[in-house]
């Protein structure tokens, strides 16, 4: 089974938006209206073929003559001229004036066949333009005779085996004017250029691809001094590679909040937050601690200039000059509504690629809705969020909020859904001031701090502190560091109720201790009186005792034999 | 007194006609044939005709911007002027020559007389 072969086009995205490129020796319509890029799509195709594929490609223009297609061309880059010379492109312009031309009789386009096919002989092309073959149906009155030489020219072009684009403006109602797409029937792509809020995107679509299988959807596509790119959402896949590694926040505390450890890398963070609560300091903390790694950072600016970030962010002490000018960090500004959204897009595809950063940072995004509707910011920003997964690019957005609404929860492009983490910053307003906090709405694939920490902002940098909760609310600023002194000045207190007590319990014990002592000497003093008073009856009974002894002795009676016992126990001695 | 010799002499010029075919075809011989025949009517001994056939040289096709064939192109006098086609509607080939009728058809107007 043969399968229809394809010519690789070259041109950015096309190739993939076609599975291939164009349909091989057949002939490939594109139509669209004015100013819409159908002789750039045609240029490219055939200086891409000389230029990548080495296949030679004769340009036959009907509207714009060779020297200022070659002046066009110059400012996107293209060399027409050297390619000329190459013999890898010849350029032929085919001059209609109808006023000049009177038709008297039958004709037939032989002589265009002549011309194209000697064009073509002459260098050999594989690939051949013609822009815009319309242009005939206005400098030829006889549109039957047009009609049939037509299907003659592209049975030509087929016969010589060439691939070929034939350019056409768009109908009101059909995709051409002249209905050319009845005779190209083996590929047909649309571009459109729509303006919307005065920002112009162009699109580009696959009509029809006979016998392929081919993306049908509406794709951005934009022209630059690289030419034409075509950014397809659907070659980018849910199957990126996810890191576990982790990356400071920058801020100790927040890295604490975030289980210790911080982002993860290639992971995308949203920081949320009305105007001025420091969403920009926080972007500006992740920098410098990527530059501080030595790893590349790119920063999408799109509300301030370069150096008024450098200058503002040294006031929180964090000195961006110094990593521009090591490389590490590279400022990307420009305005949201300068281009549009695609625009927006491929630069910054083709920025990343040349930088090859680790971390992005876009501040902010919701500058790019002021570019687009919000269907269209959250489709752009998806895709550039898995261009960044794919290359493990960590990406912190910035997204400034409208301070009227309530819960604050949302976002301006509806995207919390794209982000991993999520941090929202919110100004308290109470007791006269205004005070920064910051929560972790959430945060994918980590433990996480629920609690409010109070965002403070020193000449060091961001600092967060926690912040008190009683009864009357959450307390921040002024308020809390009252409830610390207030705090503060109980803990005193409590200490020195302590104290006292101990020194009284102290007190006490030396006065008891006193106490024992003069108990014990009178004690002591008793307790000799005593002994001696003992003594002394003792030595009395002994005597007495002995008196008795004597007594019976001079009786000359028994002595009996309890006197003996009695006496032998006075004998032993003195109460001790 | 006829209209011919109303014109001054030496405004009598020389055409110069070139006619482009490509091939002995049925178109290009039926072209060379009209234009012989209303050179023939119209700028006796006035007129060369060139005959370029393209299928010979076709290096010679952008010289003169030619894509319909039979073209008939009038070199002299200035300016250039090209008519496509068999040549077979004789007025649409004075027209576009630029030539005055000297022998109007039957049915035609001829105003200069």
């Amino acid at each position: 089974m043969q399968q229809l072969l394809k010519t690789p086009t070259g041109i950015n995205g096309l190739d993939e938006i076609t599975e291939g490129g164009l349909p091989l020796g057949r002939l490939t319509l594109v139509c669209g209206g004015t100013g819409c890029g159908k002789t750039l799509l045609a240029m490219e195709f055939l200086v891409r073929g000389a230029t990548q594929f080495n296949e030679p490609g004769a340009f036959m223009s009907f509207e714009e003559k060779a020297d200022e297609l070659s002046k066009n061309f110059a400012s996107l880059s293209f060399d027409l001229d050297e390619l000329i010379d190459q013999k890898l492109l010849t350029i032929d312009h085919v001059r209609l004036e109808p006023a000049e031309i009177e038709e008297a009789g039958e004709y037939d386009l032989e002589g265009l066949l002549i011309r194209l096919g000697y064009a073509i002989d002459s260098i050999g092309a594989k690939r051949v333009v013609l822009d815009t073959i319309e242009a005939l149906f206005s400098g030829l009155s006889n549109k039957n005779i047009l009609r049939s030489e037509l299907r003659r020219l592209f049975l030509f072009l087929k016969d010589k085996g060439v691939t070929a684009i034939v350019t056409a403006e768009q109908g009101e109602l059909t995709f051409t004017r002249f209905g050319l797409e009845e005779y190209v029937a083996d590929c047909i792509i649309f571009l459109n250029h729509s303006v919307y809020q005065q920002i112009a995107t162009r699109r580009i679509r696959i009509v029809k691809y006979r016998g392929s299988a081919h993306s049908t959807n509406e794709y951005p596509f934009l022209i630059d001094q690289q030419g034409f790119s075509v950014m397809p959402i659907s070659s980018l896949n849910l199957d990126h590679k996810t890191s576990s590694k982790r990356i400071s926040t920058g801020v100790e505390r927040l890295d604490t909040m975030l289980s210790t450890q911080g982002y993860f890398r290639g992971s995308s963070i949203l920081v949320s937050g009305t105007a001025g609560t420091g969403k920009s300091s926080l972007a500006a903390h992740f920098v410098n601690a990527a530059c501080t790694r030595g790893e590349r950072c790119l920063y999408f600016a799109f509300e301030e200039s370069q150096n008024q970030i450098i200058r503002n962010m040294h006031s929180i002490g964090i000195d961006f000059s110094q990593w521009v000018e090591q490389g590490l960090l590279q400022f990307q500004n420009a305005r949201a509504t300068q281009y549009g959204l695609e625009m927006h897009l491929v630069a910054m595809h083709r920025i990343i690629d040349q930088f090859k950063p680790t971390c992005v940072v876009i501040d902010p995004i919701s500058n790019l809705v002021a570019t687009a509707n919000v269907a269209e910011v959250k489709s752009m920003l998806s895709r550039l969020i898995d261009y960044l997964k794919m290359k493990e690019i960590t990406v912190l957005c910035t997204d400034l909020t409208t301070p009227d609404d309530s819960t604050l929860e949302h976002t301006e492009v509806n995207i919390s859904s794209l982000m991993d983490t999520w941090l929202l910053l919110k100004a308290l307003e109470c007791n006269g001031e205004r005070n920064r906090v910051l929560y972790i709405i959430k945060s994918r694939g980590m433990a996480h701090s629920n609690q409010i920490r109070e965002f403070i902002f020193s000449t060091k940098g961001i600092d967060l502190r926690d912040v008190y909760i009683g009864s009357s609310g959450v307390l921040t600023g002024s308020a809390r560091a009252n409830q610390e002194a207030k705090n503060l000045a109980e803990a005193l207190d409590c200490q020195q109720q302590i104290e006292i007590r101990e020194r009284e319990i102290e007190r006490k014990k030396l006065a008891i201790e006193a106490q024992i002592l003069a108990l014990n000497t009178q004690f002591e003093a008793e307790k000799e009186n005593l002994i001696r008073l003992i003594n002394k009856e003792q030595q009395r009974n002994h005597t007495l005792l002995l008196d008795q002894q004597a007594m019976i002795k001079l009786k000359q009676a028994d002595t009996p034999s309890h006197l003996d016992n009695a006496l032998a126990d006075t004998e032993k001695g003195d109460v001790e | 007194m006829t209209y011919s010799e109303h014109i001054p002499e030496n405004d009598k010029v020389i055409w110069l006609l070139r006619l482009y075919v490509a091939g002995q075809t049925f178109k290009s011989l039926n072209a060379f044939a009209n234009l012989k025949k209303i050179c023939e009517e119209q700028l006796e001994g006035r007129y060369q005709i060139e005959i370029i056939d393209l299928l010979i040289n076709p290096t010679l096709v952008k010289n003169d911007q030619i894509l319909a064939l039979p073209a008939l192109v009038r070199k002299l006098p200035e300016p250039v002027k090209k008519i496509i086609g068999d040549l077979s509607n004789t007025e649409r080939v004075l027209v576009g020559l630029d030539i005055k009728p000297l022998h109007p058809k039957k049915g035609l107007v001829n105003e200069f007389q």
